[in-house]
């Protein structure tokens, strides 16, 4: 009885959100907007290495510095390379970033926040003691810590970002349990003996999901800019790879002479990005809790 | 409770706020996998210049000494007496002081946040009234849209745009550094040029470092903008359907008065805090900002000590931007409960 009313709950929030967004105003286009950017980015990159015209590493493919023209409609870099084609595979790195630092945040921040609101006490205490002091710090300079301390590589880069957004993670599921599980068919699911486990994945964790569904969004957005700013000060992924943030941060090279195609394209590609991310984000959590918004 | 006893109690809670982001620092720069040392050399020492920089640092004690060490040297107050910083080892690289070189960028900084704060608070309660008076017409929309852009926006991106168009282009104003080179920066008072050179009575140093920091400050201001619009909005929306708001317009105030004297006055409170919070982000950008500006300040150091792999400086660095951001918020609060009796409660 309990499982089938709490499954209609998230269904109830959650789906008319996600079937019927044409029909939730402006909100529910910036949803669609945002998810039709991020996966045109996603097949993009997929289907990069077929469709790209030259090799992306590959030096001197063309003049060094060369304008866009129809040979090289995004232009060439300061080693000669294609931009086009380094456009075209770029995203990669950012993907996988983004992707594996909100999964890791998932994995860590969830059951923590769920476990440490649900036992409450001393507990609950520390770790929100220690949780808030890293969410009051600045973000960027606890990324640069850890990945300088890491060294560099994407995964790396993740995990300083996954430090980063847990506290954002522990805090929304904390304050939702809090409230959810003082409610009465928490009380009944105790009452008929459910184990502690039960209660807090099976029973409580559905409700708290739509919240962190907006935090992700907001997180994968971040991520991304995180990953951008961390590579443009030298603790990115080596050289080797086609990456936007690494383009933009070697356009910095041509600037003096005035050479906008190299930081326009890929600075381009990445907002578009963090902005399909952050339409999401907006839109969902506008859809969510109407009333925080208007 | 009074101001001064809340006053009181918020300075002592900052002790463990304190000592619990020291410890966190540690615990990151000493614990994390990756020796320093070894890091710091990229493999091109010997292991017997490896041990003499590990004894030179103390980094051959046990952790528990090391983090004793590394805590006395902070709250060493003859240190921070005799040389006005806390005491935060040495450099790997120069073995100079990292304190006093932190000490010599942080008023860059400073300056930079100071005046990208305004201009973000300005920008975005100015756009914020605006959006919130002509609320769901196509000037809210677009007013909405321009905030959301900012957050995806890299902000060195915007820097590099500006120093395009504004520096490279045009030619109007420097792409780099805090005053043109053939400038003498004035004597340091405070250490903020425009500060000090007014002290001078310096105006062609003033305006030349207002100049240098307009492109900076604009890019953080812009980018940070666009939380303070969506706070600004919010808020007045909320404010201006109160009672009061009703009753002020029913007396036959100017709607100006009434946006402004009243709805505005009391939707400015939780913008406050929220500039307290900002300050963390604000902190984060300036080093982007810095490095795409060439700012030498607390920022830049970080980087240049990143590419030096100087990591008892890149530790004295982040445990300065943490004491910074914690005594700005222990200020925000501060002033939030002198503004707001209800906060004191």
């Amino acid at each position: 009885m309990t499982k089938v009313k709490i499954k209609r709950s998230i269904l109830a929030r959650l789906i008319p959100g996600l079937t019927s967004l044409t029909k939730r105003g402006p909100s529910g286009w910036m949803v669609i907007l945002g998810i039709v950017i991020v996966s045109a980015l996603v097949v993009m990159t997929a289907i990069a290495p077929w469709i790209r015209p030259h090799d992306p590493i590959k030096t001197a493919v063309g003049p060094i510095g060369d304008p866009p023209s129809s040979q090289f409609p995004m232009g060439t870099n300061h080693l000669g390379q294609d931009m086009l084609s380094r456009i075209l595979c770029g995203g990669s790195i950012m993907l996988q970033v983004s992707t594996i630092s909100v999964l890791v945040c998932f994995l860590v921040g969830v059951p923590l926040g769920l476990f440490s609101s649900y036992v409450g006490g001393v507990f609950d205490r520390a770790c929100s003691l220690v949780i808030d002091s890293i969410y009051a710090f600045p973000g960027l300079v606890i990324a640069i810590a850890i990945a300088a301390m890491l060294g560099r590589g994407a995964v790396n880069m993740a995990l300083s970002i996954a430090v980063v957004y847990i506290p954002s993670y522990f805090r929304i599921v904390r304050s939702q349990v809090l409230s959810i599980k003082e409610l009465t068919y928490v009380e009944a699911a105790r009452a008929v003996g459910a184990k502690w486990y039960t209660i807090l994945f099976r029973y409580i964790l559905p409700n708290v999901i739509p919240s962190i569904v907006v935090v992700a969004t907001i997180n994968f957005a971040d991520a991304v800019l995180t990953a951008a700013g961390l590579t443009f000060i030298g603790l990115g992924v080596t050289v080797d790879v086609p990456d936007w943030g690494w383009d933009l941060t070697d356009g910095r090279a041509l600037l003096p002479s005035g050479a906008w195609w190299v930081i326009t394209f890929p600075g381009l590609m990445i907002i578009l990005l963090a902005l399909g991310f952050t339409l999401i984000g907006e839109g969902l959590s506008e859809l969510l809790n109407p009333k925080l918004h208007r | 409770m009074g101001l001064r006893s809340y006053v009181i109690t918020r300075i002592l809670l900052t002790i463990p706020t304190l000592l619990l982001l020291l410890t966190m620092v540690f615990l990151v720069m000493r614990v994390l996998p990756g020796d320093p040392v070894a890091l710091h050399f990229e493999k091109k020492a010997t292991p017997e210049q490896m041990e003499q920089m590990r004894s030179r640092l103390g980094l051959d004690k046990p952790l528990w000494a090391q983090y004793m060490d590394y805590l006395g040297g902070i709250v060493d107050i003859g240190y921070f007496l005799e040389h006005g910083y806390p005491n935060l080892g040495e450099s790997m690289q120069t073995f100079e002081e990292v304190g006093g070189q932190i000490f010599s960028a942080f008023p860059a900084t400073l300056e930079l946040a100071v005046y990208s704060m305004i201009i973000a608070a300005g920008i975005g309660v100015v756009l914020g009234v605006i959006s919130s008076k002509s609320y769901n017409s196509v000037l809210d929309h677009l007013i909405r849209g321009f905030g959301t852009v900012t957050y995806a926006v890299p902000i060195f991106l915007l820097g590099m745009i500006f120093q395009l168009i504004f520096g490279v282009y045009l030619r109007w104003l420097p792409t780099g550094l805090r005053l043109n080179p053939a400038v003498e920066p004035p004597a340091c008072v405070t250490g903020l040029y425009t500060i000090d050179s007014l002290l001078e009575g310096n105006l062609f140093t003033f305006f030349e470092s207002l100049k240098a920091l307009l492109l900076p400050c604009l890019t953080l201001g812009l980018i940070l903008s666009g939380m303070f619009i969506r706070m600004t909005r919010t808020n007045m929306l909320e404010t201006l359907r109160l009672d009061f708001v009703t009753a002020a317009r029913a007396r036959g105030l100017k709607e100006s008065t009434v946006t402004y004297s009243y709805a505005l006055r009391n939707a400015f409170l939780p913008v406050l805090t929220m500039m307290g919070l900002q300050f963390a982000i604000l902190l984060g950008g300036a080093i982007l900002t810095e490095t795409t500006f060439s700012w030498p300040g607390l920022g830049r150091y970080v980087v240049d000590r990143i590419n030096f792999r100087d990591y008892t400086a890149i530790q004295g660095a982040i445990v300065m931007f943490g004491i910074f951001v914690t005594l700005v918020s222990l200020v925000v609060d501060i002033l939030y409960a002198y503004v707001d009796p209800r906060i004191r409660l």
